[in-house]
């Protein structure tokens, strides 16, 4: 199972995003208190300067003999000075009529009010003032509204302000989104790491540093390995020991077979027993093989790779099978290769080895000869074993590397149709291959084995 | 005393009853009793003095009090693991050769028993032509210069090295007539049925005729021409060496 980001959730990803949401949603959120907050600092104190200077008009308000007057103090209207040359527009009225100031400003009542005027937007406060005039109570009322100029512009500089406030926190925000979304998912892929990184053989416990929340992801993955260890041992056990059960008996029932037949004159008896050993090395064979089969396919699974010496392992390989190969007067000539270490596990291809070199001794006649070579092709380490046998049977050998597949040829000889499966299962497990073919000109086979070198 | 001299002397004592040319000490460290039975018999049939111990410890003590020319040697034994007493004997300087039977998977035991010292090993179920040979390339490779000749008038055969010397002119033999040279030399003037000796030459698998070990017979007569020895057919019945 290979998993492929863009298509499969990513838990960096979406933590991420979501915390990159929450960043742009607290972004927008401080944008608009910010602003919020400085329009309502600049209404209010506009609201207050225009109290103030609408009281200091009313305060000005005099009655000298019967005469209403106004004496409008200067402050009153600079204390509305800014920057921007706001304008300022007035009235004053005694009972509703205009004493003195712009007498086209619209209606008011007393208190704050915003009003379009002179296609503008004026902020104006009114308040009033009772005064008695000859015993006869009037009321006085002012006036004084402003544009609202400077305060815009005040908003606006505070605004861009708090755009670049909230995008500052946005941009802080990412950063920290993700190398949060790093660190959580740096131990996870810490942890894939530290069990990736492993040899397939090595199945201790996990052992790295890893946060509380991933403890019980790191319990059961340690349960599992361990689980599988136990598993793997017990089959390679059990293989072990079912070789042994099966091989001891047969090899006390051979042994006994074979002393019984130097003892036994009589010739129907003899054929009986030749039979008879026949079928246990027939069986033998079998059970053999196929344990090797299982024990080849459970390495392979798990294939440990190391610099493996071909040159080497074939020689051990060829010195221990001349005694069997010189029971048939065979010869067998090992020419050793320019070869670099091939990357594979030792065992593996010494047992491959072994099946081929046991099928040349085995179907070749006597007094002929094994030729073993080795060479590199490429990238590749080549071993070639080229005999004077039957050779395959048809041109395609390659159906022989089937389980049990036997040549047409091949009966008379015991075979459990098992040894080329091992073989072409062990190349292949090495990202290596096995070819067979006939000699060219002559009889016999000519069998090799490629592995990739380091 | 060196394993060469050892070595020897065991092969060229000759006169010691019970043992023909050529025999040897063994020592079999084997568990399973018929197994052990039916290697004993063999072993014994051929003319070999061979010891037997069930475990660990009696193999221990054997060793301890006699010289071997071979020890075969199991793997599982009930007290322990063969490989762990091979390595002792190594770590404590003996030399004697070992072959080891093993019954375990090739693919998972090979290279414990070789890398602990064996000189050699073999898996059950074992074909006795095998194990000879397996005993004989071992014994050669250990022997170096030493010599173990039967000789009859002016042809001397050495079993161990595959030679046969004609007044002083060395034949190398091939492997199966040396198998054979060895079966007359081992009961000169006795008759020896065909079937025994295709027994001897042949595995189970050929298919083979009597007449096949003609070809053998035939060769080794060559051989054999110009010496005081030679084989002669008893119709009907076989051959047999005549010796002077």
């Amino acid at each position: 199972m290979r998993l492929t980001f863009g298509t499969r959730p990513s838990i960096r990803r979406r933590l991420t995003l979501q915390l990159l949401t929450s960043a742009a949603v607290l972004a927008v959120v401080l944008f608009l208190i910010v602003s919020g907050f400085a329009r309502q600092i600049g209404a209010e104190s506009q609201d207050r300067i225009l109290s103030a200077s609408v009281a200091s008009i009313l305060d000005a308000v005099s009655v000298a003999s019967g005469d209403v007057t106004v004496d409008i103090p200067y402050s009153a209207f600079t204390m509305l000075d800014n920057a921007n040359d706001d304008r300022v527009f007035y009235r004053i009225l005694q009972d509703g009529a205009v004493l003195t100031g712009y007498d086209d400003l619209p209606e008011t009542t007393p208190g704050f009010a915003t009003l379009p005027y002179r296609n503008e937007t004026l902020r104006v406060v009114t308040a009033t003032r009772r005064l008695s005039v000859d015993g006869a109570p009037i009321e006085i009322a002012v006036t004084v509204g402003q544009t609202r100029d400077a305060q815009a512009e005040t908003l606006q500089r505070i605004s861009r302000m708090a755009v670049y406030l909230g995008l500052g926190f946005f941009a802080a925000s990412a950063v920290l989104a993700v190398l949060a979304g790093q660190v959580t998912a740096g131990s996870l892929r810490r942890l894939a790491g530290s069990v990736s990184r492993r040899g397939p053989q090595d199945l201790r416990p996990v052992e790295a540093e890893m946060p509380s929340e991933m403890q019980p992801l790191v319990r059961s993955l340690n349960s599992l390995i361990g689980r599988l260890s136990t598993a793997l041992n017990r089959t390679e056990d059990f293989i072990a020991e079912a070789a042994h059960r099966v091989r001891t008996p047969l090899a006390t029932v051979r042994a006994h077979a074979e002393n019984t037949l130097r003892r036994v004159d009589k010739e129907e008896n003899r054929r009986s027993l030749r039979e008879m050993i026949r079928a246990i090395d027939e069986s033998s064979r079998a059970a053999g093989q196929l344990l090797d089969h299982a024990m080849v396919a459970l390495r392979a699974d798990q294939l440990e790779l190391e610099p493996a010496d071909l040159n080497a392992l074939t020689g051990e390989l060829v010195d221990r099978l001349r005694p069997v190969a010189e029971l048939k007067d065979m010869e067998i000539r090992f020419a050793q290769g320019q070869t670099g270490p091939v990357m594979g596990d030792a065992i593996l291809i010494q047992n491959a080895v072994r099946n081929l070199l046991d099928n040349a001794i085995k179907y070749a006649p006597p007094e002929t000869r094994i030729e073993v070579s080795i060479s590199q092709d490429g990238a590749f380490a080549r071993l070639m074993i080229r005999d004077q046998g039957i050779g395959f049977p048809q041109a395609d050998a390659t159906p022989l590397t089937g389980r049990f597949a036997r040549g047409d040829n091949a009966s008379g000889v015991v075979g459990s149709g098992l040894g080329l499966t091992i073989a072409d299962e062990v190349a292949r497990a090495h990202d290596g291959h096995l070819e067979m073919h006939n000699n060219e000109g002559g009889p016999g086979a000519c069998v090799t084995l490629s592995f990739p070198l380091r | 005393m060196s394993q060469d001299q050892h070595l020897n002397l065991t092969l060229t004592c000759h006169a010691k009853p019970g043992e023909g040319p050529g025999a040897m000490r063994f020592l079999l460290v084997e568990d399973n009793a018929q197994l052990a039975a039916a290697v004993l018999d063999r072993l014994a049939h051929d003319g070999h003095v061979v010891d037997h111990a069930a475990d660990l410890e009696t193999a221990g003590d054997f060793v301890a009090t006699t010289d071997y020319d071979l020890i075969l040697l199991d793997i599982m034994l009930p007290d322990g693991d063969g490989r762990s007493f091979l390595n002792a004997q190594r770590a404590r300087g003996a030399t004697t050769p070992v072959i080891v039977l093993t019954a375990r998977s090739e693919v998972s035991d090979r290279v414990g028993a070789l890398d602990m010292g064996a000189d050699d090993y073999i898996s059950k179920p074992f074909d006795f032509a095998e194990l000879e040979a397996r005993c004989r390339a071992v014994l050669r490779r250990r022997a170096g210069t030493a010599t173990n000749r039967i000789r009859f008038g002016n042809a001397a055969f050495d079993p161990l090295a595959g030679t046969l010397t004609v007044e002083g002119r060395a034949i190398t033999l091939r492997n199966r007539e040396l198998r054979l040279l060895e079966v007359f030399f081992a009961a000169p003037g006795q008759i020896i049925p065909k079937p025994k000796l295709v027994d001897r030459l042949f595995s189970y698998d050929e298919d083979v005729s009597e007449n096949a070990i003609e070809v053998y017979v035939g060769r080794l007569r060559r051989h054999l021409e110009g010496s005081e020895v030679s084989i002669v057919t008893v119709r009907g019945l076989g051959y047999r060496l005549a010796v002077p």
